[in-house]
């Protein structure tokens, strides 16, 4: 079983004026988990889409050979059929059609040249067995979580008898109990002989299942690391992605805690869809001026709605409880209300909620805070260019102009423009929502430093993320909320992430999977 | 030899270099509107399509559609679509008829007292206002999508066109109220002839001096600000020529006008709007929110920004610019008549298009649409000068915007 499945060997892949990959070599053993690392833009994807026919052959320098057989790929399809199966990290689900219709799409049982349905849910139900789904397969993907959608690509990917499943970030958008499933799940594949590569930017996951890790940076290998034989620590990876010692993932400081600024009392919140679902109960919190303040809560605990609830009532219905800000009773009618009171919200999904992607970097900082750049009636564009390049400065924005677009940043960038759209407010409270989320290992260390930043000039932040160990670095408190309900407070001294783990899974019914 | 090619290509090198920072995408609709005059100046019979009296006939024939297509810009930058806007051009001539008119002409309507000129016009305007509030209310606080909001208004207010002009014609139309969509300045010459200047309209000249001298200071002062911010600017001679070239285009048509009748009032309308409504899509907040609106609804809503409102104004605004169409229609055809309008919709909404505006919404300029709106109608009378068939016409004109729109996605694909 040392045979290799896959050999990429000495992968170059040009774009106009970048070296994408540079004499790539990755020898990928059967029957093995073989997981890629790297910072965001080294190359990762760029070698998944010349492995997957996205880029044809005859694009690229160098030779893939798949089972002894160097391969000629035009297209994705060529791929499938040889059995290579990509599952891309925002996830090629239709949301309005069935899991059953989703697992066969383009690929569909017929007979007499029509669909078959009942073999086609049969089938299905077959499938979603394997990945350990008892939903319906009539049931429209969107009536479906993003963790349970997740299985039903790998369930797509079995149907087209994969010999060699890449999954790109599996896991980002999974909470704790279903990134343990699937990763079960993986355990289960490779017992019965299937291969897989696995990109993520989970170390610790990294560390739980590959066999093997190949690191790359700047589109070159740095090194391939066997998980198995020695010990592998996570520092040594991140030392190799990041290319210097990372000693220190979050810059330390002396908090400096001054007066309550943020109070939240017996909040709740009802879902819009069905006003009688209650989704958020009677949640107390508060954030002192200087402190930041995490809240940690497994995906689906409520942590997004809680925030976007006292932004201005932009989720939920019928809200009811009370949101002081320095004191004073805020009225949180509107978006537009809630910034006026002093809180900017930074989206955990910076490309759907956050930014408008066609338009440039300083008209994306300025929109929050418009009316403060009108002068006579006229917005003035020379001072929005000014302010935004002081922010492309002070945040190490990597762009050529403040009048780059902001579409074609990378993720980090994109997410220091979010920042400084809300920095541009001048608010007194901060809530950002996942703000390192899909971001490299060198920004988060950045977007650390900024929130810091922003506690020592005596703002009040709160940081949602599912990140445990993120929290557990920067945070001088944290809330956990399971269910929509705050189930516990952890000041610094007793942090510990057993502790955290048990508040964030105290559910009412204590029969949580 | 060779250093004469080390030369050429330190000489283009040179040239590459001096195009930096030119946003051709940009510039090629004016490159396209000047081919178009260019191609229909020669093939014309005697030339006739650059004559004074074909620039003269263009606007006032144009105005209206140009007219709709500012309101239209707007409405699809913010992701909208309005289908409607032919029907209430026609409803508001009739509108305008019924003001003006009928209590003057017509037997029964003696107790309705007659508006004055202006009082018609702005009255007419109002009720296309209203027209817009009604459409504004379900798409922005309904939440139905403009397009069938404005398919439904497309029927409804045609129908209401045809019950108030109860199957017949209503004018002719009041000297004064006719001068907005078929008169001139100065017509006849009169300060021109007081100061031995006849074969020109002195009144045409000194507006357009006054024009062009308004332009270049604007482009001058514009840059000299970019410059104090320490912005990248378009390369100096890039911006002379740029500049001196838009000033003698200028200059040419309006000689061309003071030589035909002088300026029409319609083109005086027409640029007051396009500089309002440049100031309000570039430098106000509501502009400024219709491109954020179209851009990311969902970041527009959490920026604070009040969708429901901003969506709300602009059927608003957009009810009002067709007033304005309407009544230029009707006033230049003397009469309102059930079938005006017709199909405006569908010239708006190419012009917009032609004018390198997105269907996703979040770009498009108002002056873009305008130059939309001439190449199509340059387009349209010179093909009649050629005496080319309405069948040849249409299929032309269905290219052009085809075209147009594939050019514009064919080199968005190459920037990325």
């Amino acid at each position: 079983m040392t045979e290799n499945i896959l050999e990429m060997r000495d992968i170059t892949k040009t774009f106009p004026g970048v070296k994408a990959l540079v004499n790539v070599d990755l020898h990928v053993k059967r029957g093995n988990i073989h997981a890629i690392c790297g910072e965001n833009g080294a190359g990762k994807s760029t070698l998944m889409k010349v492995l997957s026919g996205v880029y044809p052959h005859g694009t690229y320098e160098g030779d893939i050979v798949f089972e002894n057989e160097v391969l000629n790929l035009k297209n994705i399809r060529d791929s499938e059929h040889l059995g290579i199966v990509i599952i891309h990290q925002e996830l090629a689900l239709s949301p309005h059609l069935s899991i059953a219709e989703n697992i066969f799409l383009n690929n569909e049982i017929k007979t007499r040249g029509l669909i078959d349905w009942n073999k086609t849910n049969q089938e299905a139900q077959k499938l979603l067995a394997k990945v350990g789904l008892s939903e319906d397969p009539n049931t429209a993907v969107k009536n479906i979580g993003v963790g349970k959608q997740q299985l039903v690509e790998i369930a797509k990917a079995l149907s087209k008898r994969v010999k060699l499943l890449i999954l790109d970030e599996p896991t980002a958008a999974l909470n704790d109990a279903d990134s343990e499933h699937l990763l079960d799940l993986l355990r289960q594949f490779k017992s019965q002989g299937m291969t897989c590569i696995i990109i993520s930017h989970k170390l610790n996951e990294i560390a739980a299942i590959a066999d093997m890790t190949t690191i790359i940076r700047d589109g070159e290998v740095i090194e391939t690391l066997d998980m198995s034989a020695g010990k592998v620590d996570q520092e040594r990876i991140i030392k190799a992605m990041v290319g210097r010692e990372m000693n220190n993932r979050y810059p330390v400081r002396e908090p400096k805690i001054g007066n309550e600024i943020l109070r939240v009392e017996n909040w709740t919140v009802h879902h819009p869809d069905d006003a009688s679902r209650e989704v958020i109960h009677n949640v107390n919190f508060n954030v002192k001026a200087g402190e930041i303040v995490g809240l940690a809560g497994i995906m689906g605990a409520g942590r997004t709605e809680l925030a976007r609830s006292i932004f201005g009532h932009s989720w939920g219905v019928n809200i009811s409880g009370q949101v002081h800000v320095n004191g004073k009773l805020a009225n949180l009618k509107t978006v537009r209300h809630a910034i006026d009171a002093g809180i900017a919200y930074s989206t955990e999904d910076r490309k759907r909620f956050g930014l408008n992607l066609i338009d440039d970097i300083k008209r994306n900082i300025s929109i929050a805070s418009l009316d403060d750049f009108v002068k006579f009636g006229l917005v003035n564009d020379n001072e929005e260019y000014r302010v935004a390049s002081e922010y492309r400065d002070s945040m190490n924005i990597k762009a050529p102009s403040p009048n780059s677009i902001v579409g074609k940043l990378s993720g980090g960038n994109q997410q220091k423009v979010v920042l400084s759209q809300w920095i541009n407010v001048n608010p007194e409270v901060l809530i950002l929502d996942e703000p390192t989320r899909g971001i490299d290992v060198g920004a988060k260390y950045e977007i650390y430093t900024i929130m810091q930043e922003l506690a020592a000039r005596g703002k009040a932040v709160l940081v949602i993320s599912s990140e445990l160990p993120e929290l557990l670095g920067i945070c001088d408190r944290i809330y956990a909320i399971a269910e929509g309900r705050i189930t516990g407070e952890v000041e610094r001294k007793d942090f510990s992430p057993e502790l955290l783990m048990k508040y964030m899974t105290m559910t009412k019914e204590a029969t949580h999977a | 030899m060779p250093k004469v090619i080390e030369k050429i290509s330190a000489r283009t090198e040179n040239l590459r270099n001096r195009l930096e920072g030119v946003d051709l995408r940009q510039n090629a609709i004016f490159i396209a509107l000047l081919a178009v005059i260019a191609f229909f100046a020669i093939t014309t019979p005697m030339h006739t399509s650059v004559t004074p009296d074909n620039w003269s006939n263009l606007v006032v024939q144009n105005g209206y559609i140009l007219v709709l297509a500012i309101g239209m810009v707007m409405i699809i930058i913010a992701g909208h679509i309005d289908l409607s806007v032919g029907s209430v051009a026609c409803f508001i001539g009739s509108v305008a008829g019924i003001l003006v008119v009928r209590p003057l002409e017509q037997h029964g309507w003696e107790w309705l007292p007659a508006f004055p000129w202006w009082g018609a016009i702005l009255g007419a305007i109002a009720v296309g206002a209203l027209v817009g509030m009604w459409q504004g209310f379900w798409v922005a606080y309904v939440g139905i999508p403009a397009f069938i909001v404005t398919l439904a208004g497309m029927l409804l207010f045609r129908g209401l066109a045809l019950m108030t002009l109860q199957n017949s014609n209503i004018g002719p139309y009041p000297d004064k109220f006719r001068a907005i969509g078929n008169g001139f300045i100065d017509i006849d010459n009169r300060i021109g002839t007081k100061f031995g200047v006849t074969h020109y309209n002195l009144v045409a000249l000194v507006i357009t001096a006054i024009g062009i001298l308004a332009l270049l200071w604007n482009s001058l002062a514009t840059r000299r600000g970019r410059i104090k911010y320490k912005q990248k600017v378009e390369p100096r001679t890039w911006f002379f020529i740029k500049n001196v070239l838009l000033a003698v285009m200028m200059g040419y048509v309006g000689v061309q006008l003071s030589r035909a009748h002088g300026i029409p009032w319609t083109l005086m309308v027409l640029v007051f709007l396009i500089v309002v409504y440049t100031i309000v899509m570039k430098k106000t907040t509501f502009g400024r929110h219709i491109y954020a609106i179209g851009g990311n609804l969902h970041a527009a809503v959490l920026s604070g920004i009040n969708v429901r409102r901003v969506n709300f104004w602009l059927f608003v605004n957009m009810g009002a610019l067709a007033a304005l169409s309407g009544i230029l229609i009707t006033a230049r055809m003397n009469s309102a008549v059930p079938s005006a309008g017709n199909g405006f919709e569908l010239d708006a909404i190419s012009s917009v298009f032609i004018g390198g505006a997105a269907v996703q919404g979040g770009v498009g300029t108002v002056i873009g649409s305008i130059v939309g709106g001439m190449i199509q109608g340059i387009l349209g009378n010179g093909m009649n000068l050629n005496s080319l068939g309405i069948s040849y016409q249409m299929t032309i004109k269905g290219l052009v915007l085809l075209l147009a729109v594939a050019f514009d996605v064919w080199s968005k694909k190459r920037t990325k």
